[in-house]
């Protein structure tokens, strides 16, 4: 336990400190997010009722993709450097690798969201009715949810023709009830007409489900390659 | 109703033309031994 | 093909037409939405089919990954194929059910969209395995089936909850049925399981025959690589 702990942090602090000096992932994530607000923007011109309804669905899809974009790259440096052949014949465990890359993209996707979210707010013009204090809960558990799977995917992607299409190919679909509950939350929240408890719920089910389940699994995929 | 025979002729069509790719994979497959054994039987 | 296998072909056949001639004919006339109620003895039917057929390659996937039986893997492949006909089946009569019911092509009715979620899995799930190299593809196939059978039942509690927030109309006909409809139901049911094992075994004897092949071929390549020649149909599934 305690060498999962110590080689994730080591893995994750190279991932960010790498990340940090080039910047590669987050502003293309930026700029593909922003290039998603201001196209919605054009195609809608809600009222400020109508955009509190769509803005659940508007958001997580603007969001949803700057993660793929994320995701592609996770595996990219590894890829290229050799290190999974290395990881595989080295007695460490698969699974603080793992961690690490999905905690790296978590906190990648946060930092957009954290500052998409005002943009947002301005182009949308979004107040919420609801219970806010929940928003950030929700946002949390569904990027986990789109984070887990997708760095679970685009590990099983490596090894296939058209790499960057097989890995929104396979997420989109698993992640179905999670992109509901996500955008059906958001929703509930920023209107206050429903409650987002159910949604909530369903997400930290969701999380735990697949986290475990990747967890178990990724040793085979690891293997696999 | 033109909607019901619409539906199980749509059921139908589905099927057979799954059928259908079978029958050319299988058709392709033979074809394919026979080139192996006459590429054999050339040796 | 082995001699019994023509026999049973006519039989399954035999059994349609009689299903069939229930559906069209025998089974009585429902009172509010006609004729075109029949379409519920293909639809249904073709619904369970599917259901049990991706069970079976829920199944045959654990079992790859517990034994690296290569005949579970090719059941998993197998299933997973003749699933989604079946299931593309299921979409393509519920809409044109819809349709004149209730006036709309698209409902997201409990049964449908679980439906339509399972044939987006199944289909990645086959994309996958023809774009991956073949070494892995049967193991990482079966981690994707696991992944598709853990998402179903979040899958039912997110679209039901949806739908209770959301009031939709129901594709199917809730409620209880009359036994002579029950009847007529089961019959086409049994005659489109027969159908689809059928297929699955030609399905199955054509991957077994297919994989013979390509072993042959990478040995000659391999014992004679100047008369080297890759199979021209290099089909995954």
């Amino acid at each position: 336990m305690n060498t999962i702990a110590s080689l994730t942090r080591a893995t994750l602090a190279k991932d960010l400190r790498l990340e940090w000096r080039s910047k590669d992932a987050i502003n293309s994530m930026l700029f593909f997010s922003l290039l998603v607000v201001v196209i919605f923007s054009f195609s809608f011109d809600p009222t400020a009722e109508e955009s509190r309804q769509i803005a659940g669905g508007l958001v997580w899809v603007a969001f949803l993709f700057a993660a793929v974009v994320a995701l592609n790259q996770t595996w990219a440096r590894e890829m290229r450097n050799q290190v999974l052949d290395a990881y595989r014949v080295s007695p460490a465990p698969p699974n603080a690798l793992f961690l690490a890359k999905v905690l790296g993209n978590f906190i990648f996707v946060t930092v957009l969201q954290a500052l998409m979210t005002p943009l947002f707010i301005v182009f949308y013009n979004l107040r919420a009715l609801g219970p806010a204090y929940q928003l950030p809960i929700v946002a949390a558990l569904g990027t986990w949810a789109l984070v887990v799977n997708g760095t679970f995917f685009a590990a099983m992607s490596l090894r296939t023709r058209s790499r960057e299409i097989m890995l929104p190919l396979l997420l989109f679909p698993i992640s179905i009830p999670a992109l509901l509950a996500m955008v059906e939350a958001t929703g509930a929240i920023l209107t206050g007409e429903f409650s987002a408890k159910f949604w909530i719920v369903l997400l930290a089910a969701y999380d735990v489900v697949f986290t475990i389940a990747s967890l178990f699994l990724f040793g085979f995929v690891l293997q696999a390659e | 109703m033109k909607y019901l025979y619409a539906a199980y002729i749509a059921t139908w069509a589905i099927h057979v033309g799954y059928l259908g790719t079978l029958l050319r994979r299988y058709v392709r497959l033979r074809d394919e031994i026979q080139e192996f054994k006459t590429r054999i039987e050339d040796k | 093909m082995k001699r019994v296998f023509p026999i049973l072909a006519v039989l399954t056949a035999g059994l349609l037409s009689y299903a069939l001639y229930e559906a069209l004919v025998a089974a009585p006339t429902e009172q509010t939405m006609g004729d075109v109620q029949r379409i519920f003895y293909y639809h249904v039917p073709s619904a369970w089919t599917a259901f049990i057929l991706f069970f079976v390659n829920f199944f045959a996937s654990i079992a790859y990954l517990i034994w690296r039986n290569t005949k579970a893997d090719m059941v998993a492949l197998v299933t997973a194929e003749v699933g989604v006909i079946f299931c593309t089946v299921v979409l393509v009569t519920g809409p044109i059910w819809a349709r004149p019911v209730w006036g709309i092509w698209w409902t997201w009715d409990l049964r449908l969209t679980l439906t339509l979620v399972l044939w987006l899995i199944y289909v990645s799930y086959l994309v996958l395995r023809r774009f991956s190299s073949s070494g892995q593809t049967p193991l990482l196939a079966a981690v994707l089936a696991v992944f598709g059978a853990l998402d179903v039942p979040l899958v039912y509690f997110s679209i039901w909850f949806f739908r209770t927030q959301h009031p939709q109309p129901v594709v199917g006909g809730g409620g209880s049925i009359d036994p002579r409809m029950l009847h007529v139901l089961l019959i086409n049911w049994l005659a489109f399981s027969c159908f689809a094992a059928l297929v699955c075994w030609s399905r199955y004897r054509l991957e077994a025959l297919r994989r013979e092949v390509d072993e042959t071929l990478a040995l000659e390549a391999l014992l004679d690589p100047s008369q080297a020649k890759t199979s021209r149909s290099r089909s995954a599934g």
